[in-house]
């Protein structure tokens, strides 16, 4: 009896031990035995100014496979719906069973396309139960424009998961990458749900723990609705089609940007789902360039766009009058080695700004930089930079897309590092004053400005989001609310500038810009510019607002390398954008017809095809094209910013590329010949460039 | 015969059948957690003989008209049959080298179509008989050596047999007739004899053999020192030390290394090993020079043999003080821990009851040994109490092995928790053994012999 009794006490004392003195049985319990499922909800939905949605959410199908439960399946059919041969389907049924099991299931062809879906749907039945569709939400684009604007959404890699660690993303989320996506990351994203799930010991889920009582419901994105005006960035890419450069169009009332073209562009789909994995190499590979977003992304010389800011300088200043006059004999000589100017004459301000005169706006800038009121030069240019950071230049203005640029506005400090302190002076840096050498803005930057001159003197933060449904929880859009006003400017001034501007359009240097009934203001710009050392054909820039009485949009345009003058290209491409947004459409035949020639306009420099070349006979060299691309994908990198991983994605291809280039090299020539393909992501073969016959003078 | 009607309800330990009718409703509730799942419905599947817990309770709807036969017969029956069945039973086991078939590596099942038989199970009881009849006996003198033997002989002559057959857990319930034995006056020497030797492996599994043997002979020689006196009188002393030393040794040395390596499967080695918490050195010193990818294997293997209790534990262990409720258990449901229908059925207790209901149902199990031993000790005549004993002991050697092996108490041996465990040869075997007492105690005013 005791013998017993004792035996069934060291069992109770075991049992004691185990269950009410050890804690880690009940951990290592819920950590085998129970799942954390996390709820992805909805992304939210993005409207434009006009609430047309322009970012939304699509389901698309992963085609999921057991495979201990493949007995039976009608491999042969299966095969053919997906295209591959059974060696593929043993070979991806394998790789399926090591990743993930015999008795989970795993993905066996992801993000299926729609036609592949519609025939597997049909004949589902007969793959059932080993294979089944899982509805995966993506993102959709109703309209097939603002691709730099919206962004897209990939994977988070471990640097970002680093970076966001107390924000509960996972491997294998996906996270806003650029774009809108990306700045409003937080607000799109929702609120995640946690469904605790019990799970058995080949790690399928079951059931729901205790009938769903722990768990936590996912809260759908907000929606948020832009500025955007869906069918003028439309017209906008249109527009800037087979051209370099950037359309960038601000409501200076509210500061929302109405459209923001970046060219080339792609279509916003290439980068989602089944898509990305298609076109991330060849945009990457472009020497044009389309995943950089121009409008904020691509610094400039502003030209002659920026003497409008000189004038308002010298004004302020009061280093000249409205009526101050200087003339031009054919070039500036206030610093002994002359500056050309082309329009000879003697002018006062509004006519120095409506014919662009050099001289007249060196000589403002020299008396400014020159002002006997600064003990200095240093002070002296201070006070310019002053000016120029209170008409948003300079630094970053804090839109809400994501790597905007801080452009620059040279500084005493700079000038002291190149030529030595107290060693340079006016004429040091007397390009500036026509907004060439060290100046650089954004077009961004430039439109905002224009808002600027608009306003009469205060702007706006440009920015996307107007307003979020269910209110600004994280206080993103607190910034685009104050008024800056750095400096007091009387309107006098600006109305000065306003007239010398209409006389731009109405019979100035930017009469293509011109559109009946609206009176615009606007201001050209031609760009000097090199790349790698090398001049290269001038910049396009127009830029202004309309009408000039409550203006309601305030615009710029660049064409890079267009050649010819601002006047040429850049300021009828803003009359159509003006006319499209003020009268809502252009219905005049001639003006129609006028829009398509300047869309099919193919404004390309050579440069660019030269480089195209130069990529391709590399891809098909021998052995070292890897290595050279890989030399060029870093240096597209650089200038973008892109992550590891594309790069990776990217290499890839080019190795699968080379392995076939053989047998596929005929083929590939002809497709190539890109003219075919749609025109937004792939530039156009080479064509001989039209002479424009019509004529502008500067 | 003094009772020409025989009346079911007379003399029977309502007691003892209650504890039955509970455990077995335990089992069956036990065995319906494992296995429900939400979206099963209830009745359906009760009567489906689909799932486990419907088999198990058709089995029990078995036993209760097995119980009332058996509570029908007369007892005498029992006494009258008790070497004939005996010899049925061994009769069967032999039978099964030859019509057997495998389960899970023991060749020592017999396909009926309906279930599979395990003839070494249903033997117990005809063992359990068999030594009652053979002790009560009155030319039986167990005081020598010779009833002794014989009374080993019916003990352990199925066991020999069923590890013949690879069922090597069942053999081991076989030493629980040492229970009746010694309750009928086996010597407490085969006792501590038998213990010490247990011990003794235990210490050479655990310790290097040299040590071992350094402790020995320092144990030997203190013994020597202190019993000087003793020895210089009586000669026979010293040879005695000596003699024990000496076998102490030789056992540590290589009879524990045969043993592992001869009489053992790897399989059976390894756990021994792995419940003192080592690796079986006797697998390394074959495959001495081993690579690093097949140690990699090796330790897997070792894993997998010691996963089965390390889940059992996190279920028993993730119970807590009063388990998670009915249904709730997740490593249950989940299928965590292998076999736990059958020999981890404990598990399920605790997963969903807690310390309380295991606590309450290892108390159950206690009060009926105890019951038994009770019933046993009011027995007149040798052959119940004999059988009585047996029963006992069978009940308390299954229970507390597998309770063991469940909270990781002691190496995994396959054996089932009595009246819980899900199959129908061990609840059929244990009805039979425990009404059979019944009705040996119903009718414990008769003489048997």
């Amino acid at each position: 009896m005791l013998v017993f009794a004792s035996v069934f006490v060291i069992i109770l004392l075991q049992l004691v031990n185990l269950q009410l003195f050890s804690s880690k049985y009940k951990i290592m319990a819920d950590d085998q035995g129970r799942f954390r499922k996390v709820i992805y909800p909805d992304r939210g939905i993005v409207f434009d100014r006009n609430k047309k949605p322009i970012l939304q959410n699509t389901t698309i199908y992963d085609l999921m496979v057991v495979p201990n439960k493949l007995k039976g399946v009608d491999t042969f059919s299966l095969c053919r719906i997906l295209g591959i041969d059974t060696a593929q389907f043993q070979k991806k049924i394998v790789e399926c069973i090591i990743k993930n099991g015999r008795s989970r299931a795993s993905v066996f062809d992801g993000l299926l396309s729609e036609q592949r879906m519609a025939m597997l749907n049909e004949s589902l039945y007969k793959f059932a139960p080993g294979f089944y569709l899982q509805e995966r939400p993506i993102r959709s684009y109703p309209y097939d424009a603002g691709a730099n604007i919206l962004g897209y959404l990939a994977e988070v890699d471990t640097n970002f998961l680093k970076k966001h660690n107390t924000e509960g993303y996972q491997i294998g989320d996906y996270a806003g990458k650029t774009g809108m996506e990306r700045t409003y990351e937080k607000v799109l994203m929702g609120q995640r749900g946690i469904e605790y799930w019990k799970r058995d010991n080949k790690n399928r889920l079951t059931e729901r723990l205790e009938d769903g009582k722990y768990d936590t419901a996912a809260i759908a994105g907000q929606n948020m609705y832009t500025s955007i005006d869906i069918e003028l960035q439309e017209l906008g890419e249109k527009l800037m089609q087979n051209k370099l450069g950037s359309i960038v169009a601000i409501d200076p009332r509210t500061g929302g940007i109405i459209c923001m073209v970046s060219s080339p562009t792609f279509k916003p789909k290439y980068l989602t789902g089944p898509e990305r994995k298609k076109h991330i190499t060849e945009l990457l590979l472009n020497p044009a360039l389309p995943l950089l977003n121009r409008a904020v992304g691509a610094t400039y010389s502003p030209g002659s766009t920026f003497k409008t800011l000189q004038a308002l300088i010298g004004l302020h200043e009061e280093m000249i009058t409205t009526d101050t006059r200087f003339s031009c004999s054919g070039a500036f000589y206030g610093c002994g080695k002359p500056m050309r100017c082309l329009d000879y004459g003697t002018f006062d301000l509004r006519h120095a700004i409506t014919v662009s005169d050099n001289t007249y706006f060196a000589n403002v800038m020299q008396r400014v930089i020159n002002n006997p009121k600064f003990p200095s030069i240093d002070s002296s240019l201070r006070s310019w930079d002053r000016y120029m950071y209170a008409f948003g230049l300079g630094h970053r203005l804090g839109v809400d897309v994501p790597s905007e640029k801080r452009g620059n506005i040279p500084r005493p400090e700079d000038y002291d590092k190149v030529f030595g302190k107290g060693h340079w002076n006016f004429c040091s840096f007397r390009s500036v004053s026509i907004g060439q050498g060290e100046v650089d803005v954004t077009p961004m930057q430039v439109a905002n400005e224009m808002a600027y001159i608009a306003n009469k003197g205060y702007f706006i933060t440009p920015h996307l989001v107007d307003s979020i449904q269910g209110g600004d929880k994280f206080n993103m859009l607190d910034s685009f609310k104050a008024k800056h006003k750095a400096i007091d400017i009387p309107d006098s001034i600006f109305e000065a500038v306003h007239d010398g501007m209409e006389g731009v359009v109405d019979h100035g240097t930017g009469m293509g810009a011109k559109v009946k009934d609206i009176k615009i203001c606007g201001k050209t710009g031609t760009v000097e510019n090199q790349f790698h050392g090398v001049k290269q054909p001038n910049h396009g820039f127009f830029c202004g607002f309309a009408p000039r009485e409550n203006p309601s949009i305030a615009i710029m345009c660049v064409v890079e390398n267009s050649g010819r003058f601002g006047g040429t290209y850049a300021a009828p491409i803003v009359g159509f954008m003006i006319e499209k947004y003020l009268k809502d459409s252009i219905t005049d035949k001639a003006r129609k017809e006028r829009l398509e020639y300047y869309a099919n306009l193919n404004l390309i420099p050579p440069r660019i095809y030269f480089e195209m070349r130069t990529q391709d006979s590399m891809r098909h060299a021998k052995d070292s094209a890897y290595l050279i691309a890989k030399g060029y994908i870093k240096t597209i990198k650089d200038t973008l910013g892109i992550d590891e991983e594309d790069e990776n994605d990217a290499l890839d291809k080019m190795k699968k590329d080379k392995e076939t280039a053989k047998d596929t090299r005929p083929v590939k020539d002809s497709s190539n010949n890109k003219s075919t393909i749609k025109p937004e992501a792939i530039l156009p073969d080479e064509k001989k460039k039209p002479e424009p016959k019509d004529t502008v003078k500067n | 015969m003094y009772q020409k009607k025989p009346e079911i309800g007379k003399g029977v330990d309502w007691l003892m059948v209650w504890l039955f009718a509970i455990l077995v409703m335990i089992g069956l509730i036990c065995i319906f957690s494992v296995e429900y799942r939400s979206s099963d419905g209830v009745i359906q599947s009760f009567l489906g003989f689909k799932k486990n817990y419907s088999k198990q309770f058709f089995y029990f709807l078995a036993c209760i008209v097995l119980a009332t036969f058996i509570l029908l017969t007369d007892s005498k029956f029992f006494t009258a049959t008790a070497n004939l069945s005996y010899m049925v039973g061994i009769l069967l086991v032999i039978a099964t080298f030859v019509v057997g078939k495998e389960i899970k590596g023991s060749k020592s099942w017999i396909p009926l179509g309906f279930m599979n038989l395990q003839p070494v199970e249903l033997c117990k009881i005809f063992t359990a008989l068999a030594l009652a009849k053979y002790l009560s006996m009155q030319e039986t003198d167990f005081e020598k050596p010779r009833g002794q033997l014989i009374a080993a002989a019916i003990s352990f002559l199925p066991a020999v047999l069923s590890i013949l057959q690879g069922e090597t857990g069942l053999a081991l319930v076989y030493f629980s007739f040492l229970i009746p034995m010694y309750r009928e006056g086996l010597p407490v020497i085969y006792l501590i004899v038998l213990i010490s030797l247990g011990v003794l492996i235990v210490i050479s599994l655990v310790l290097p053999g040299l040590t071992i043997i350094i402790i020995f002979t320092v144990i030997a020689l203190g013994c020597i020192y202190f019993l000087r006196r003793h020895i210089r009188r009586d000669n026979a002393l010293l040879f005695i030390i000596l003699g024990i030393w000496l076998f102490s040794s030789f056992i540590t040395t290589y009879g524990v290394k045969f043993f592992m390596t001869k009489a053992l499967k790897p399989y059976q080695s390894a756990r021994i090993y792995s419940m003192v918490g080592r690796d079986n050195p006797y697998i390394d010193s074959k495959t001495a020079v081993l690579n690093p990818e097949e140690a990699k294997a090796k330790q897997k293997k070792n894993e997998q043999q010691n996963y089965n209790v390390k889940q059992s534990k996190i279920a028993i262990g993730s119970g807590g003080f009063s388990g998670k409720g009915f249904l709730k258990g997740t490593q249950t449901q989940g299928d965590f821990v292998p076999e736990q229908h059958t020999d981890f059925i404990f598990t399920s207790v605790g997963e969903n009851f807690g310390f309380i209901g295991s606590a309450a149902l290892v108390l159950l199990y206690l009060g009926m040994i105890l019951r038994i031993v009770f019933l046993a000790e009011r027995q007149r005549s040798t052959f119940s109490r004999v059988y009585a004993y047996s029963v006992a002991g069978i009940l308390f050697f299954h229970v507390v092995v597998n309770i063991c092996v469940t909270v990781g108490l002691a190496p995994v041996i396959g054996i089932t928790l009595p009246l819980l465990s899900y199959g129908g040869s061990s609840l059929i075997t244990f009805t039979i053994l425990i009404f059979i007492l019944i009705k040996l105690d119903a009718d414990r005013q008769m003489v048997l012999r």
